[in-house]
């Protein structure tokens, strides 16, 4: 298994409380890892934490390492912006910047970045809504805003836009969460598709996404990283008593 | 908090219960149809197999409905994975009882062959495992399993030694093949069963440790990879 990026002992924190324990674990390279656990585990500030969004919140801390290509992202002189770039990220709620158009959504990040020849930002930009599955449903009118798509293309405007930057790795925090069934799985096959040419970190409330989709899950409980196995394997024979009752929906 | 879904698994482990008290009886009756050359009896061991069969349906479609509405996972899932394919063995004993009491109607209006209390003790040890196969699906007992896998090896020899004698008898007396022939049979048709039992049992053992010791030899390392991964 190729490393896509290997994390060493990563803790975080919001003020006092310490709300992800020592995670060690090597995520695969150009396949889907699915993060899951109940609410409050950790598992969003977890992926937060592997493009450094964790340390933009107010009283927010991070130790531990996350290496990616084999080059530590918390290193001093490493630009978050720049890890950034490089570790797209796509939320919960869909956000497409409400003024711009489809067109200037996808390209804001690239712009950002300073690229500026037309030429190249359209093509980018197609690239991007290709990639994203959007571009048939959009490419007559680039100049609609943004907010008149509907939600499910929305949350696949805002993946276009993380795409448009080529980024090595897309973390995905409860993408499908707003979205009704069909609209979901059309972002679920598109992360399938996605995943061939980089890798795809998913945090999901619903385990049948998580394995529907991914290759690899991790199950957090209460900040700590309980068990990282194959999908196939931690659904029909996980190694952990404290996995088996979260999947099968054992509470206390 | 009691899970919804308990109630369905209850009901399968029940439903499957039922199903195996009906298949040793019909394996039982065949038998004693054997003993007594008894054709009535026969006849509904024959027509018992209906019966049998419906329970293997009812319980695969109930299968099929808890894991389309529940999507079971990990211990759950083995349950009903492991339900759906002791039925299928459960099934095959009960075709099995159906063969033995075929022969029986044509054993009826042959001779009486000698050897019988070899392949009694046959029956008598295959119906056992099967029972103990089923109590150790009910208890999650893999001691139990564990002990039907062994015995399957004890069936195999009582069946060898059988076919030798009825070897002999029937080279010397050429009028005793028709009827030693159709208990080389029979004694086929209880090795079945024991082979039956002895799946169940590794089932079982998948079920409760999921691991699995069926085809052992053909066990590889389990696969750590996704078939999606890029090595």
């Amino acid at each position: 298994m190729a490393d896509g990026i290997v994390v060493k002992d990563l803790n975080a924190w919001f003020g006092a409380q310490h709300v992800v324990k020592h995670v060690s674990m090597e995520v695969p390279r150009n396949a889907v890892t699915a993060v899951i656990g109940p609410s409050g585990c950790g598992k969003s500030t977890f992926i937060r934490c592997l493009n450094r969004m964790h340390e933009t919140v107010r009283g927010a801390r991070v130790t531990g390492a996350v290496l990616l290509d084999g080059e530590d992202l918390y290193a001093a002189g490493v630009d978050p912006v720049t890890v950034r770039r490089r570790i797209g990220m796509v939320f919960q709620r869909s956000n497409p910047f409400p003024t711009m158009s489809v067109f200037e959504n996808v390209a804001a990040g690239l712009m950002l970045n300073g690229v500026r020849d037309r030429a190249v930002l359209r093509e980018r930009v197609e690239q991007g809504l290709r990639q994203a599955a959007l571009w048939d449903e959009v490419k007559d009118d680039l100049g609609k805003r943004g907010l008149k798509l509907s939600g499910g293309q929305q949350q696949r405007l805002c993946i276009a836009r993380a795409l448009a930057v080529a980024p090595q790795v897309l973390l995905m925090d409860e993408p499908c969460s707003a979205l009704d069934p069909i609209a979901s799985a059309r972002i679920e096959e598109l992360i399938l598709a996605l995943s061939k040419e980089l890798t795809v970190v998913v945090v999901t409330h619903r385990m049948s996404q998580a394995r529907r989709v991914s290759g690899w899950t991790a199950y957090f409980l209460l900040g700590e990283l309980i068990e990282f196995r194959p999908t196939r394997e931690l659904f029909t024979r996980p190694g952990d008593r404290r996995t088996e009752d979260y999947i099968t929906g054992r509470f206390d | 908090m009691p899970r919804h879904v308990d109630q369905e698994l209850t009901s399968l482990e029940r439903m499957v219960v039922r199903m195996g008290d009906a298949v040793q009886e019909q394996l039982r009756h065949a038998m004693e149809a054997l003993v007594r050359r008894d054709e009535a009896g026969a006849r509904q061991v024959i027509d018992g197999d209906r019966g049998v069969n419906a329970q293997d349906l009812e319980i695969d479609e109930k299968c099929v409905e808890v894991l389309a509405l529940y999507e079971p996972a990990a211990g759950d899932l083995r349950l009903v994975t492991t339900v759906m394919k002791i039925v299928t063995d459960l099934e095959r004993v009960g075709d099995q009882a159906v063969n033995i009491a075929q022969r029986v109607l044509e054993l009826i209006v042959e001779a009486p062959a000698e050897p019988m209390l070899e392949l009694l003790r046959m029956a008598d040890r295959a119906a056992g495992m099967l029972k103990e196969s089923l109590q150790a699906f009910i208890g999650h007992d893999t001691a139990l399993a564990r002990r039907v896998c062994a015995a399957d090896d004890e069936v195999d020899e009582l069946k060898e030694r059988l076919f030798r004698e009825l070897l002999d008898v029937m080279i010397a007396d050429s009028r005793a093949i028709p009827p030693s022939m159709r208990l080389v049979l029979i004694s086929r048709y209880l090795e079945r069963v024991a082979d039956h039992a002895t799946n169940i049992a590794e089932m079982v053992i998948y079920m409760v440790e999921s691991t699995m010791v069926r085809h052992a030899e053909a066990a590889v390392a389990p696969r750590t990879r996704h078939e999606g991964d890029k090595p």
